[in-house]
């Protein structure tokens, strides 16, 4: 279910991802201050915005699977914040490379922006050993979600608290963007922001498909062996999602519970 | 859950409430397992910190992180022993099976963890005085106390929350701390940064208005969230 249209979503977001690229080297021009080196602020902003609402996502999937009690929105929350922490490396890693071109230091603790990330990231580096920590699944599922919401929560007011804290130093790009770009700057930092969010829904299908179908897997399979042959499941971080074994077709409900 | 507990003439809160208190402080008593080690420790981290930093007197800035981080340690012992009566001796069960609103399981938790932190406090603060503090005590301690109570009411909001989050993991003592550091970084910045004009080596100064209104917005939203997700975890 979550395979459908995933090609031309894939073609999609590589045609705008090349797009992007080549407009921020080839069309844009070159920042009066800072030159060729901030041509990293098109890959560096975008996936910081979409790591945290991705974040943010993933709290109010944790919301909605507390209502609901469906596993597959613990799915949607593990995948989200699974996806926005190899992206926050990301934003880590480009981060420091531009800091260090332009302000000479890998990591500047006067920088609020910097440092509020690097909290959040620290925060999201216990959701998995949480997970890991719980073994009956049920359990798992519903404290991972209680985690996921506060942390949902967490990742704004941070942002505000540890903003009020230091002095201004990072570049402000959410608010006064249109007042401090250039248009052609605009358009390509509107672009990038499009592309890394494509990037992030495809690669969140890619994921939610995989594991939808190793579930499919793992149920045609427990049908084939027999019931009373099911092997322990074996203590995993990953939501169990329950899914019937009738194919492909008809077995997009995971409501079983 | 609440109508069918209202249907069974469900016990009254504040009754329920004071039960609950009464065995917690019975089961301190009886163990001694939290509010001793709790402020032992902070006594003994003021021993380390002044070898660390090779200083005798410490004010401003320095005391005022040196203070909030002993005393953010400390309540991540009595955090991680706060459900653990509960969770391995039949606890949680027991309150389970009785009509009571769930709720109460948080204001008692919370309220317990309040009252470590604050004998804690009243054992920390006179020694962070007497070991490390260059000025005096007495005049920084009125917005020492503004402070302290701002602080805790975060720590306890949180500590709660995650104590509870915790507890019946397999790794409960590591998960804990991992957890709340993060989450408690914005009531160490607002505490310290309030803080450290009020311990002032030349005496105590005003108390920065900014800080306290942040630190009690932290305190009320990480409250209502606290408040909105706990029943969840109390389920099974």
């Amino acid at each position: 279910m979550y395979g459908k249209r995933l090609r031309p979503l894939a073609l999609t977001t590589f045609a705008a991802l090349t797009l992007t690229l080549v407009l921020a080297f080839f069309w844009a021009p070159n920042d009066a201050n800072q030159g060729f080196l901030q041509k990293i602020f098109y890959l560096h902003v975008p996936l910081a915005i979409v790591t945290l609402c991705g974040f943010v996502y993933a709290g109010l999937a944790a919301i909605a699977h507390l209502r609901t009690r469906d596993s597959r929105w613990d799915m949607r929350s593990y995948v989200a914040i699974h996806l926005s922490l190899v992206f926050g490396v990301a934003v880590l890693v480009s981060g420091s490379i531009w800091a260090k071109g332009s302000w000479g230091v890998w990591w500047d603790w006067s920088e609020p922006t910097l440092v509020s990330f690097l909290l959040v990231m620290l925060l999201y580096a216990t959701y998995q050993p949480l997970r890991f920590a719980i073994e009956d699944p049920e359990r798992q599922a519903r404290y991972a979600s209680v985690f996921a919401i506060t942390a949902g929560a967490f990742v704004p007011i941070n942002f505000v608290i540890v903003r009020l804290s230091t002095a201004y130093l990072h570049p402000r790009v959410l608010g006064d963007i249109s007042a401090n770009l250039p248009g052609r700057f605009q358009v390509v930092f509107y672009l990038s922001l499009v592309s890394m969010a494509l990037l992030w829904i495809t690669l969140w299908r890619y994921e939610m498909t995989s594991k939808h179908a190793s579930a499919q897997l793992r149920a045609l399979k427990r049908l084939l062996a027999g019931d009373e042959d099911e092997a322990l499941p074996r203590r995993s971080a990953v939501p169990t999602l329950s899914v019937g074994a009738g194919g492909a077709g008809s077995s997009g409900v995971g409501a079983a519970r | 859950m609440s109508s069918t507990t209202r249907t069974m003439a469900a016990p009254r809160t504040r009754v329920v409430l004071a039960a609950l208190l009464r065995k917690e402080l019975r089961v301190e008593l009886r163990s001694f397992e939290a509010v001793p080690a709790m402020s032992l420790f902070s006594v003994t981290t003021f021993v380390l910190f002044h070898f660390a930093l090779q200083r005798n007197a410490l004010s401003g800035d320095l005391a005022s992180g040196v203070l909030w981080v002993t005393l953010l340690f400390a309540a991540m012992l009595g955090i991680n022993r706060l459900f653990v009566a509960d969770a391995e001796q039949g606890g949680f069960d027991g309150f389970l099976l009785s009509p009571a609103d769930r709720s109460v399981l948080l204001y008692s938790k919370a309220l317990t963890l309040l009252a470590y932190l604050l004998v804690l406090e009243v054992v920390a603060v006179p020694a962070f005085a007497l070991l490390l503090l260059g000025s005096a005590l007495w005049p920084a301690l009125p917005g020492l106390l503004v402070v302290l109570a701002l602080g805790d009411l975060g720590i306890v909001v949180i500590g709660t929350l995650v104590g509870a989050l915790a507890v019946r993991t397999s790794v409960r003592d590591l998960l804990g701390p991992m957890i709340s550091l993060p989450l408690l970084v914005p009531v160490l910045l607002c505490a310290a940064r309030a803080t450290s004009p009020v311990l002032g080596a030349v005496g105590a100064g005003a108390l920065p208005l900014r800080w306290l209104v942040t630190l009690a917005l932290y305190d009320l939203v990480f409250g209502l969230i606290t408040f909105a997700v706990f029943d969840f975890l109390l389920e099974d």
